[in-house]
């Protein structure tokens, strides 16, 4: 199984590019994409030779950007995707699914980008690895560095959650704390990057990071049976999950592993940072940037979303919505999911639980419809959002009697 | 005089250079001036009616000038103006 990739292509412009680290087109400014043979994937990617491959994202390398031999590969990516019946029934859902990426090695969605960014910084002779992170791509980019054996710089918005910044620091990564929010972070990387010739991998290797989000798309259709949802709801942050998300459904199409057919895109923001859901509501293409997040949800705090005009655009030409929630509705959606399904989610996978109320709610969701909610991170890693919430019943001596007065039987 | 920082991607089009000096009391002003000098940058930054393409970010001493007043965003003698291009999330 090699990989079928055969450039950089810009998504404004069309202008070509050799594969590699770069990530912007020189004419235009535009985003640079990987590009395959899809006729060479088409004939060496069947059914039968991605169920003979690992149980991890690495069982789609044709469709990957980097080679299977090189990959840095903790188990990443093939979660459970999990018939969620009891919230389905508390929703009105009869055939909703829950891709649980809480199961990744480090607890979110976020292994699958870095996985396939450190192969490819592998191959493209890097020694170091860097990102900017709102903390979950820290997570995953120190863990899988240190796996690699690549030195691995992090640059964090001060104040993040105390789980984040210490499963970050535990791997030997130098973890660094920026003062000010996540796009000033941002924005720092991009020219530390330019200086230091590290590979940032949502920077320098960006067209190779994001195409580890399509095999979310990859892995729900197999789980389906190759078949595709009719409706999927996404967290948005930079948007880049969400419209690889839809290309992944594409591509799949293409090579002809799955019938093609429409798949509704919703997606999801919290309304303290929703510059998406805003320009959503506005009916507006263009996104006005969010200058200081607002919200608990830290992970999708995102103010200046790179990918948020080409998300906005995917979710209203499959007929989607995009929703912002408030942070009271994550933590009631967070407690819902808990208790109907045995799934603790961070805060994000509350905005999209609580998005996908609102969607039933208004209508734009059949009962009937096979929908399939992306719960993107893990509970345990954002238990300050949660302070005060989730608590013990009551604190007792240890005789019968005080059980029984707390839980009578 | 102020110092530009051109972002890797653009500095073909800069005389390879990562900082160049420029001189406007303005962002605007200051782009103009360095397009008058590298010709080949004005369709790189800035769209058909003038304004700065989409994926281009400007920052005057760290804050994004789309939060304050754009191309018509006063600049001050020293500051440092970066040009960043658009990054993914994290």
């Amino acid at each position: 199984m090699s990989t079928f990739l055969i450039g950089l292509s810009c998504r404004e412009c069309g202008a070509s590019y050799p594969a590699d680290a770069r990530s912007v087109c020189e004419a235009c400014f535009g985003p640079l994409e990987a590009q395959y043979d899809l006729d060479g994937v088409r004939r060496a990617m069947t059914a039968q030779s991605v169920a003979a491959g690992p149980p991890s994202l690495w069982r789609y390398a044709p469709l990957l950007p980097a080679s299977f031999e090189h990959r840095v590969d903790l188990g990443d990516g093939f979660t459970p995707l999990t018939r969620a019946e009891r919230l389905g029934a508390e929703l009105g859902l009869r055939a909703l699914y829950l891709k649980d990426e809480t199961r990744n090695p480090t607890h979110s969605f976020k292994d699958r980008v870095v996985s396939v960014a450190l192969t490819r910084a592998r191959e493209l002779g890097f020694d170091t690895v860097a990102c900017a992170s709102t903390g979950n791509l820290a997570h995953a980019v120190a863990a899988h560095a240190a796996a690699a054996g690549l030195r691995a710089v992090i640059l964090v918005p001060a104040g993040l959650e105390e789980g984040k910044l210490a499963a970050t620091a535990a791997y030997g990564a130098t973890l660094i704390e920026v003062d000010g929010t996540y796009d000033d972070a941002n924005r720092l990387s991009s020219e530390v990057a330019d200086e230091s010739g590290w590979g940032f991998v949502n920077v320098s290797l960006r067209p190779y990071y994001v195409e580890g989000s399509k095999t979310i798309a990859f892995e729900t259709a197999e789980q389906l049976g190759w078949r595709l949802p009719d409706h999927v709801v996404v967290p948005v942050a930079s948007g880049a999950l969400l419209t690889r998300v839809a290309r992944g459904f594409g591509e799949l199409a293409e090579v002809g592993l799955v019938e093609p057919r429409p798949v509704t895109v919703s997606g999801a923001q919290a309304a303290g940072c929703g510059p998406v859901a805003e320009a959503f509501a506005r009916g507006d293409e263009e996104i006005h940037p969010v200058r200081c997040p607002e919200t608990i949800v830290r992970s999708l705090a995102i103010g200046d979303p790179a990918d948020g005009v080409y998300a906005l655009r995917e979710v209203r030409a499959s007929g989607g919505s995009m929703v912002g929630v408030s942070d009271d509705d994550v933590i009631e959606a967070v407690a819902l999911l808990a208790r109907t399904e045995g799934v603790f989610t961070e805060t994000a996978g509350g905005v999209t639980v609580a998005a996908l109320a609102r969607l039933v709610e208004r209508g734009a969701i059949d009962p009937d419809e096979t929908v399939v909610a992306y719960v993107t991170g893990m509970g345990l890693k954002t238990l300050e959002a949660f302070a005060g919430r989730f608590v013990p019943a009551a604190r007792i001596s240890p005789k019968v009697q005080a059980v029984a007065e707390v839980v009578p039987w | 005089m102020v110092t530009v920082r051109i972002p890797s991607a653009l500095r073909p089009a800069a005389g390879g250079e990562g900082r160049v000096p420029a001189s406007g009391g303005t962002v605007g002003d200051v782009l103009d001036d360095l397009i008058a000098r590298f010709p080949g940058l004005r369709g790189r930054l800035l769209d058909d009616e003038g304004r700065l393409r989409r994926f281009v970010n400007v920052f005057v001493d760290g804050e994004d000038v789309r939060h304050e007043g754009g191309l018509a965003r006063p600049v001050g003698e020293g500051q440092e103006i970066s040009i960043v291009p658009s990054v993914a999330g994290g």
